[in-house]
């Protein structure tokens, strides 16, 4: 192995992060070259002063600060959410006005009959009567029954004999 | 048995206001020191890794894991720090050269300079001072990109295709990148590279 390929694996085998092969081909290379042998003696140096810089800790309020953002933050809403609202407000006020325009477009006076009563409501007050006259007049069990106005005759018949 | 950080984060996305608080204690410290060493100061590193945790919750709706929650993490602490970083030079460049003279100590703020202290252990004091302060300028002075990897590197201990994956380059190239770092902290901190290898 040339010092040029040494280049990029002086570090990673002073971190011990070379493969089993990579790693004996840097160590015969070591042995055949001090320049080589210094430079990585001096990179486990400078490694090693690194290590002396002491470490700080979080300040006690930290955890409290990131806490009270992270409470400050809104709640993640999707688009429609946000939309949904506004829109629900807009339609409940398109229909009032819809509303307002049909009711006030109707004449005072059409809406009642001659006598008070209303057109509409007495179509509305046969509607069970009419659907009473379809049940009736298809109804078999009637047609056994005698005839009201045959019997009606026949007592006025037997009233007229005893007078 | 402690839920991974991606069974975390979905539990966050589902809900779960008490997994977000685990995520938080679990990463804070790593953070904090990541960013502090990115931006030296104590105060802006915090409030930086604030915004990460709140981009980090903000985010929990459209999180999918396709990586390694670390990866996702240290890629938005370092867009920010070097962000920070960009503009801290900016400011840097407008502060008046009448600032009073100032030392540096170790939680990132400035204090006077005071030179008048008998007390026996101080000169030993000074010296470990000289050599953490000379370490932190060796790591400072280094391009925003090469600092990141470093940092990432040696204190988060992160595997190099991860690393690759948050400065968003190749491998080989963060390989490149990182060889350039460490030999130029190589070269500033000689003196006491030089005592470390005899």
């Amino acid at each position: 192995m040339s010092c040029d390929r040494m280049e990029n694996r002086i570090l990673p085998y002073v971190d011990g992060r070379l493969k089993t092969s990579e790693m004996h081909e840097v160590e015969a290379h070591l042995k055949t070259c001090a320049a080589c042998l210094l430079r990585v003696n001096e990179f486990r140096a400078v490694t090693g002063l690194l290590d002396e810089l002491p470490q700080i800790e979080p300040s006690s309020a930290f955890d409290i600060r990131v806490h009270a953002r992270v409470a400050a933050e809104p709640v993640k809403q999707s688009w429609w959410a946000g939309v949904a609202p506004s829109l629900r407000v807009v339609f409940a006020a398109a229909m009032l006005v819809l509303a307002t325009v049909w009711i006030g477009s109707k004449p005072s006076d059409s809406l009642s009959g001659p006598n008070g009563v209303t057109d509409e409501a007495q179509v509305v007050g046969d509607l069970p009567v009419l659907e009473n006259y379809d049940v009736l007049s298809n109804f078999d069990a009637l047609s056994d029954l005698p005839q009201q106005s045959q019997s009606d005759d026949a007592s006025q018949q037997d009233s007229n004999t005893q007078m | 048995m402690a839920r991974s950080d991606v069974q975390l984060m979905l539990d966050v996305k589902a809900g779960d206001e008490q997994s977000f608080a685990l995520l938080l204690h679990r990463y804070r410290a790593p953070l904090i020191n990541f960013l502090y060493r990115m931006v030296r100061n104590r105060e802006q590193a915090e409030d930086l890794a604030q915004e990460v945790f709140v981009r980090v919750y903000r985010a929990r709706a459209d999180y999918v894991p396709s990586a390694k929650f670390t990866t996702w993490l240290f890629r938005i602490a370092t867009n920010l720090a070097l962000n920070s970083v960009r503009d801290n030079r900016r400011q840097r460049m407008e502060i008046s050269l009448d600032a009073p003279l100032t030392a540096d100590t170790e939680d990132g703020d400035a204090r006077p300079l005071d030179v008048a202290d008998k007390h026996p252990d101080i000169e030993q004091h000074l010296v470990e001072e000289a050599r953490k302060k000379m370490i932190r300028r060796a790591i400072e002075k280094l391009p925003e990109k090469q600092r990141a990897a470093v940092l990432l590197h040696k204190y988060q201990e992160l595997d190099y295709n991860e690393i690759a994956k948050i400065l968003e380059c190749s491998e080989s190239a963060l390989k490149s990148l990182l060889f350039r770092a460490y030999e130029t902290l190589r070269v500033e901190l000689a003196p006491l590279v030089a005592a470390g290898t005899k």
